[in-house]
C-alpha cells in the first residue's frame, strides 16, 4: 500500500475514523487543535457521516463521550495535558461505568499551563490514576505516527472487549511532525445491541429488565460496590495478562539497557546506533503499553548477564523511572537522564551520559 | 372488571427512597405519565426514550424511570444527554432530570451551553432552594434570609448574592425554545406542570430545540417543616420570588 506524508494529528484522527469512530467531542487546546479541526470537516464527509461537536469545555466534552459511548457508538475525544486534567472526572466515570472510548492526550509541558511544547509529564496521571477510584485505562504510548495509526486500528476492539476507556499518550512531537504513513482501510462498524447488551439501544417496558440500559457508576451499598470493583479488577487482570506491548532494540549482548517511551525512545535508538559504531553495546526496552506496564519483559531483558546497568531517559523528571525500578527490582543499578521544560534530550547528550556510566563501571 | 386506574408503565416497581412530603415522587409521575401518553398518542415510539439522572436526591432516578437511563456526574447531565442525543437522533426522546444544586451551581456551564446549542433535549429542573442529599446546604437558589446548614443565620445577600432565577436566565438564550416555571403545590398547578412537561417532550420530538421546565418543589426534611407547612412556605416565599408561568415559547411567539 502507498505511503502518504501526513501530519501526526491528522493521521491519528483519520485512523480513528477508519477504526469506526463517528462521534468526536472536544475543545481546542495547543498542541492538538489540528485533531478537532480535522474532525470538524472529515466527520461530515459522505463516507463518514458522523458527528463533530465543539464542547463548551473539556469537562463537557468527556461527559458527551460518556453519553455517546453509552449508546454503543465508537466515540473519541482529544486534548492536551491541562485539558486532560479537566477530563479526569469524566474519565473516572467512564471507567466506573465500563464504557469503551478512545481518549487522546497530546502531552505538553506542565504543571499548570506549563508550555505548549512536547512533554512526557503526564505519565503518572495516565498510569497511576488521574481520576478518583481504583481504575486503569489501557494506555498506549506510540513512538511514531505509523505506530499510533496501527494501534488506533485495534484500540476500539480492545476497548469494547474489556469495556475500558483506551488512552493514548503521545508527546507533542508525534502530533506535530509529518511522517510517511500507510493508512489502513475503513472498518465497517455498526452498533450491535447483541454485542453490547449493556448499552442504551432502545429497551422498552416488557423487555427483559436485565437488558435495560443503565449507564452508571454508583453502587451505594458496600457489598455492591465491592462486587462492581471486583468485576473491574478482573478486567484489568485480563488486560495485564493479554495486552502488554513492548519493543526490544539491540538488547542482545547489551552492556547497558536504555528504557524510554514515545519520541524519546527514537532519539535513544539513534544514540544506540552511534555507540554501536564505537563498539559500545547498548540496547533499548520501549514500553508501548505503559498500562499495563511490561514489567516481566523489561526484567527479562535486564536480567541478562551482559547487562551491567540501566539508563531511563524521559522528557520529564523521571516518572516511568518508578516502574523501571519496579521491573529491575534492585538487581542492577538504574540511572536517569531527562529534561524538564520540554527540552528534548539529544542524541549527543544520551551518548555522553552512556559513556560517563561506562567509565564509572 | 374494568381497569379505571393503572400506575404508569414508565416507572419501575422500585420503592422510592424519597422523604415524606418530598415532591420528587409527584414530579417523577408527571414525567413518566407524559412519556406514556405521548407513546400512546404515537408521538414517541415505544423504547425510544433515554433519561439522564443527576447527582442529588434524585441520583437513583435511573432505578425509577422504566427506560434506558444514565446516571451522570454532578451537573453534567446536559452534556451526557447531548452525547446520547447526537447518536440516537431525532426519533428518541432524551431528557435530563436535575436538581438546583446540580443544575444551578456545578452544572451551569453544561445547562447554559445545551440551551445555547439549541440541543434537542428536555430538562426537568427541580428547584427546592436547597441541597437535599448532602443535608440542607445553601444552594444558588436558596432565598435571602433562608437558613441552611451552611447559612445558619440565613442567606446574606451582601455576602452570597441573591438567588439565581434559572428559567428567566435561560430564556434569554437564543437556542432555548421553550422555558416554563411550574409548581406542584396544588392540584391545579400539578396539572399545569404535567401539560408543560408534555409540551416540552412534544417540542423535542418535533425537533424544535432546547426545552426546560423548572418545577418548584418542597423539601420538608431540610426546610425543617412539616409537609403541610412546606407547601405553605413554598407558596408564600418561593412563588413570589420565582414567578410561575411561561418564560419563553418560540412556537407561541
Amino acid at each position: 500500500m502507498a505511503k502518504t506524508l501526513m501530519k501526526g494529528s491528522e493521521a491519528i484522527a483519520e485512523a480513528a475514523i477508519r477504526a469506526g469512530a463517528r462521534y468526536f467531542f472536544g475543545y481546542p487546546i495547543t498542541p492538538q487543535t489540528e485533531i478537532p479541526e480535522y474532525m470538524s470537516s472529515r466527520m461530515f464527509d459522505p463516507d463518514v457521516n458522523g458527528c463533530f461537536l465543539q464542547a463548551e469545555s473539556e469537562v463537557a466534552a468527556i461527559n458527551m463521550i460518556y453519553g455517546a459511548a453509552g449508546t454503543g457508538a465508537r466515540v473519541i475525544t482529544s486534548s492536551s495535558s491541562p485539558g486532560i486534567s479537566l477530563k479526569q472526572e469524566g474519565i473516572s466515570y467512564c471507567a466506573g461505568a465500563r464504557l469503551p472510548a478512545v481518549i487522546l492526550n497530546v502531552m505538553r509541558g506542565g504543571p499548570g499551563l506549563g508550555n505548549i511544547q512536547a512533554s512526557q509529564g503526564d505519565y503518572f496521571q495516565a498510569v497511576k490514576g488521574g481520576g478518583n477510584g481504583d481504575y486503569h485505562l489501557l494506555t498506549y504510548a506510540p513512538s511514531s505516527v505509523q505506530e499510533a495509526v496501527d494501534i488506533m486500528m485495534f484500540a476500539y476492539d480492545k476497548a469494547e472487549q474489556y469495556r475500558v476507556p483506551v488512552l493514548f499518550i503521545a508527546d507533542g512531537i508525534i502530533a506535530q511532525m509529518m511522517e510517511p504513513v500507510e493508512m489502513p482501510d475503513m472498518v465497517d462498524f455498526k452498533i450491535d445491541p447483541e454485542k453490547k447488551p449493556w448499552a442504551c439501544t432502545g429497551w422498552k417496558p416488557g423487555d427483559d429488565p436485565a437488558l435495560r440500559g443503565v449507564i452508571n457508576s454508583i453502587y451505594i451499598s458496600t457489598e455492591e460496590l465491592s462486587e462492581h470493583n471486583a468485576v473491574l479488577q478482573e478486567d484489568y487482570k485480563k488486560i495485564i495478562a493479554n495486552e502488554q506491548m513492548w519493543e526490544c532494540y539491540k538488547t542482545e549482548g547489551a552492556e547497558i539497557i536504555i528504557t524510554a517511551f514515545g519520541t524519546v525512545a527514537r532519539i535513544a535508538k539513534s544514540a544506540i546506533d552511534e555507540l554501536e559504531a564505537e563498539g559500545i553495546k547498548v540496547g533499548l526496552v520501549r514500553p508501548i503499553t505503559v498500562w499495563p506496564f511490561p514489567y516481566e519483559a523489561m526484567a527479562k531483558a535486564i536480567a541478562a548477564d551482559s547487562v551491567k546497568a540501566v539508563l531511563d531517559v524521559e522528557l520529564n523528571e523521571g516518572q516511568m523511572l518508578q516502574d523501571v525500578k519496579l521491573a529491575v527490582n534492585g538487581t542492577k543499578p538504574v540511572d536517569f537522564f531527562g529534561h524538564l521544560g520540554s527540552q528534548m534530550p539529544t542524541t549527543d547528550e544520551i551518548v555522553a551520559k552512556i559513556k560517563s556510566m561506562k567509565e564509572a563501571m | 372488571m374494568a381497569v379505571v386506574f393503572e400506575k404508569t408503565k414508565l416507572l419501575t416497581d422500585k420503592t422510592f427512597h424519597y422523604c415524606p412530603g418530598c415532591n420528587h415522587g409527584i414530579i417523577h409521575r408527571l414525567v413518566a405519565e407524559s412519556i406514556e401518553e405521548l407513546i400512546n398518542e404515537g408521538v414517541i415510539e415505544e423504547g425510544k426514550v433515554i433519561g439522564v439522572a443527576p447527582v442529588g436526591c434524585s441520583v437513583f432516578a435511573y432505578d425509577y424511570f422504566n427506560c434506558d437511563m444514565y446516571e451522570a456526574a454532578h451537573g453534567r447531565a446536559p452534556a451526557c444527554a447531548t452525547g446520547a442525543k447526537r447518536v440516537v437522533g431525532k426519533d428518541t426522546l432524551v431528557f435530563t432530570y436535575q436538581g438546583d444544586g446540580d443544575l444551578a451551581s456545578i452544572g451551569t456551564a453544561e445547562i447554559v451551553h445545551a440551551a445555547h446549542r439549541g440541543e434537542k433535549i428536555a430538562t426537568i429542573f427541580v428547584n427546592n432552594a436547597i441541597y437535599g442529599m448532602t443535608g440542607g446546604q445553601m444552594a444558588p437558589t436558596t432565598l435571602v434570609g433562608q437558613k441552611s446548614t451552611t447559612s445558619p443565620k440565613g442567606r446574606d445577600e451582601a455576602w452570597c448574592g441573591a438567588p439565581i432565577r434559572v428559567a428567566e436566565m435561560l430564556a434569554t438564550i437564543p437556542g432555548a425554545y421553550y422555558i416554563e416555571r411550574c409548581a406542584v403545590n396544588n392540584t391545579a398547578n400539578i396539572n399545569k406542570c404535567k401539560k408543560a412537561i408534555k409540551k416540552a417532550f412534544k417540542y423535542q420530538m418535533e425537533g424544535k430545540g432546547f426545552c426546560l421546565i423548572e418545577v418548584l418543589s418542597a423539601c420538608p426534611t431540610n426546610w425543617g417543616l412539616s409537609a403541610v407547612e412546606s407547601m405553605k412556605w413554598l407558596e408564600e416565599n418561593m412563588i413570589p420570588y420565582y414567578p410561575l408561568g411561561v418564560k419563553k415559547d418560540k412556537e407561541a411567539e
